[in-house]
């Protein structure tokens, strides 16, 4: 019991943490963008196993890391514009519409991974991201090595929440995007084209989570498999209920949640078999369940969530 | 250049919708084939020979259809009053797993004839089950089901992990995660001899005609395709929607917990981690194809069939990947959607 607590004591937990939190807060605030101007990204399980896989294989074939990122950004850029053209100019239901890209995407991703690496039974692997030194601060006794010893990406992420908090509240761009959420009619009626802001948070956000998926080949592990992102994705959708469709909250939100992944996976050793891992392992999703459940309520909603926009048309 | 909602839609555009999405499909599928150093043309031939070249080639195809029509009707039943279930894989799972379970303990109990039947239904009921979960809390809570059915996939896979490596392990599988095996009394019988096809076949068949007949000829399935269609206006008919909603839920996961039962009764006789190659959500596509209708969800599960069982021949002999198969089945759904939007709007300028 007493070494149960004391896991919250260890350097290495929090450290666990903002490592597992980067890829939600990533895929988090993508699905947030795209939902604030009304379109559901089910798209996003998909769009991360393929941004896992393009990072991976892009610093596979030599470039660097930082290129690797980037091209996960513009093939997650790509498969967003994909679902926002389908969703947005023609308002197919971005429900199927959604799950046909994670489809497509993940089948896409495996073929051509397979493609370029006919057989191999171990994984190759690429050297990661290395946590940045930062002066004084890495140093810190405990602090540093908990909050200060993380990759670039991880810096990366949280700075990209506060950039999308501070857009979306204080800027007219922001305005224009919740606007486009709420009311496309009002949108129109301001002289701006609702369709165009769509398509643009779309694949903004899509961008993101492709991101948020490379990281778990270039930063949290060195290889990829098939299978990895693991539903990250949905609990990713699931989080931005429990955000309120709130960057700040998503953030925190990811946290929270990364918190209690971490946790479970240093209880496995504590109770050493005394309850099988797999309960350990069922945590994260029955917490995003819970996470709908309470938050449901009293969630923002925005308006024009999944209403598709033809001009004239109510 | 607008789209503008078509008067009415003809038979004719009905039918060539998918038809077309499919031709697109295999088009754009072609490229990817290209590019692994095949002619498409060949591949597809290979395709086509693998799946029905041979008696045990039609017979594999054919086992493969089964589950397929099982998981297409499971969607087309829920899409069709607008419930999203994504969850047919977790409960696909959830039935197979009790059937392993019950079809281990029944023993010589029961006659062999009522032990399948209390095995097949009660995975039926394990999948209602599961399914009837988010649906509550989707009616009450207002929970968007889509990702509720997503998740709980996830959680019923690690759970048949734990039962599979616990409780329900085989002792004599040699530390292999397998569930125990089912009984010969629960067996399906085969209908063709010296193949895997089962009786299984048949069941699914059946289900599909039973649907078809529930949706068009009573009245329970007319407010299941009001509901779908406008909830407002069908709630203003007199539709009782959460009853209604229950009762569509109660049979999609019963279909898909079905389709659990008869692969574990009819094909492989105990349950692993690879029961399923992803039926549940092959099955979305299967449904979309066939426009939610119950009989060409038949007709496009064999479809969907011949390009997995194909695909893994064509990749034996021109050295595509075998992932082409999930490609092709995927663009088609997105394929699918674009063309049914055709068949009830046309472009003008």
């Amino acid at each position: 019991m007493i070494e149960a607590v004391e896991i919250l004591a260890t350097a290495s937990l929090w450290d666990a943490v903002l490592r597992i939190a980067t890829p939600l807060i990533f895929g988090t605030l993508g699905a947030l963008i795209c939902e604030r101007a009304g379109v559901l990204n089910l798209g996003i399980e998909g769009i991360m196993t393929l941004g896992a896989m393009v990072g991976w294989m892009t610093v596979y074939q030599g470039a660097d890391l930082w290129t690797g990122l980037l091209v996960a950004a513009l093939c997650g850029a790509i498969f967003g514009l994909l679902h926002a053209l389908l969703t947005v100019p023609l308002g197919l239901s971005q429900h199927v519409t959604g799950l046909g890209i994670t489809l497509f995407a993940s089948s896409l991703t495996y073929y051509v991974y397979r493609l370029a690496l006919p057989v191999a039974s171990t994984p190759p692997t690429i050297e990661p991201f290395q946590p940045l030194d930062i002066p004084l601060l890495s140093g810190f006794p405990f602090l540093g090595e908990a909050l200060f010893s993380q990759t670039a990406p991880t810096y990366l992420a949280i700075f990209a929440c506060l950039a999308t908090a501070y857009i979306l509240a204080r800027t007219p761009l922001g305005l224009a995007v919740r606007m486009t959420g709420e009311n496309p009619h009002a949108v129109e009626a301001q002289g701006l084209n609702p369709i165009s802001i769509r398509i643009g948070a779309v694949v903004t956000g899509s961008a993101l989570m492709a991101v948020g998926g490379a990281f778990l080949t270039t930063a949290t592990f060195n290889s990829f498999f098939p299978t990895m992102v693991q539903g990250r994705g949905w609990v990713c959708i699931a989080l931005v209920v429990f955000a309120s469709w709130r960057p700040a909250k998503a953030l925190l939100g990811a946290l929270l949640f990364a918190l209690f992944d971490a946790y479970q996976l240093r209880l496995q050793h504590v109770v050493d078999q005394a309850i099988p891992y797999q309960l350990f392992l069922m945590v994260p999703y029955v917490l995003s369940i819970v996470a709908l459940i309470v938050m449901s309520r009293r969630a923002k909603v925005p308006q024009a969530l999944m209403a598709p926009y033809r001009k004239g048309e109510r | 250049m607008r789209l503008e909602r078509r008067e009415g839609t003809t038979f004719a555009l009905i039918v060539s919708a998918p038809l077309a999405a499919i031709a697109v499909a295999l088009m754009l599928s072609g490229g990817l084939i290209a590019i692994a150093g095949a002619n498409p043309m060949d591949a597809y031939f290979e395709m086509v020979r693998g799946a029905f070249g041979s008696r045990l080639s039609i017979s594999e195809t054919l086992t493969r259809t089964t589950p397929l029509i099982l998981t297409g009707l499971a969607a087309a039943v829920a899409f069709r009053t607008r419930l999203w279930n994504i969850g047919g894989e977790g409960q696909l799972y959830a039935g197979a797993l009790i059937a392993a379970w019950l079809g281990h303990s029944i023993g010589t109990t029961v006659p062999s004839p009522l032990a399948i039947l209390i095995v097949l239904l009660s995975g039926m009921v394990a999948g209602a089950l599961l399914l009837l979960g988010p649906v509550l809390l989707r009616i009450r809570l207002g929970v968007d089901e889509v990702v509720t059915t997503l998740i709980l996939n996830f959680i019923v896979l690690l759970f048949v992990s734990m039962m599979i490596e616990g409780p329900m392990k085989d002792p004599l599988a040699f530390g292999w995660p397998q569930s125990v095996a089912v009984g010969n009394e629960v067996l399906l019988p085969k209908i063709l001899e010296r193949t895997r096809l089962h009786a299984g076949l048949l069941i699914a068949v059946a289900a599909a005609v039973l649907i078809w007949f529930v949706q068009s000829r009573t009245v329970f399935g007319l407010e299941t395709r009001a509901a779908g269609l406008n909830q407002k206006a069908a709630a203003f008919a007199g539709v009782a929607l959460g009853p209604t909603l229950l009762g569509v839920a109660c049979i999609s996961g019963a279909l898909a917990g079905l389709a659990g039962a008869i692969e574990v009764t009819g094909l492989k006789g105990y349950v692993t981690l690879d029961l399923s190659p992803g039926y549940g959500y092959s099955g979305i596509v299967v449904a979309m194809l066939a426009g939610l209708h119950p009989i060409g969800v038949v007709i496009t599960a064999l479809f969907v069939a011949v390009i997995f069982v194909g695909a893994d021949s064509m990749s034996r002999a021109l050295g595509v990947p075998s992932f082409i198969a999930d490609v092709i089945v995927s663009i088609s759904l997105l394929t699918m959607l674009v063309s049914l939007l055709f068949t009830s709007y046309r472009i003008r300028r």
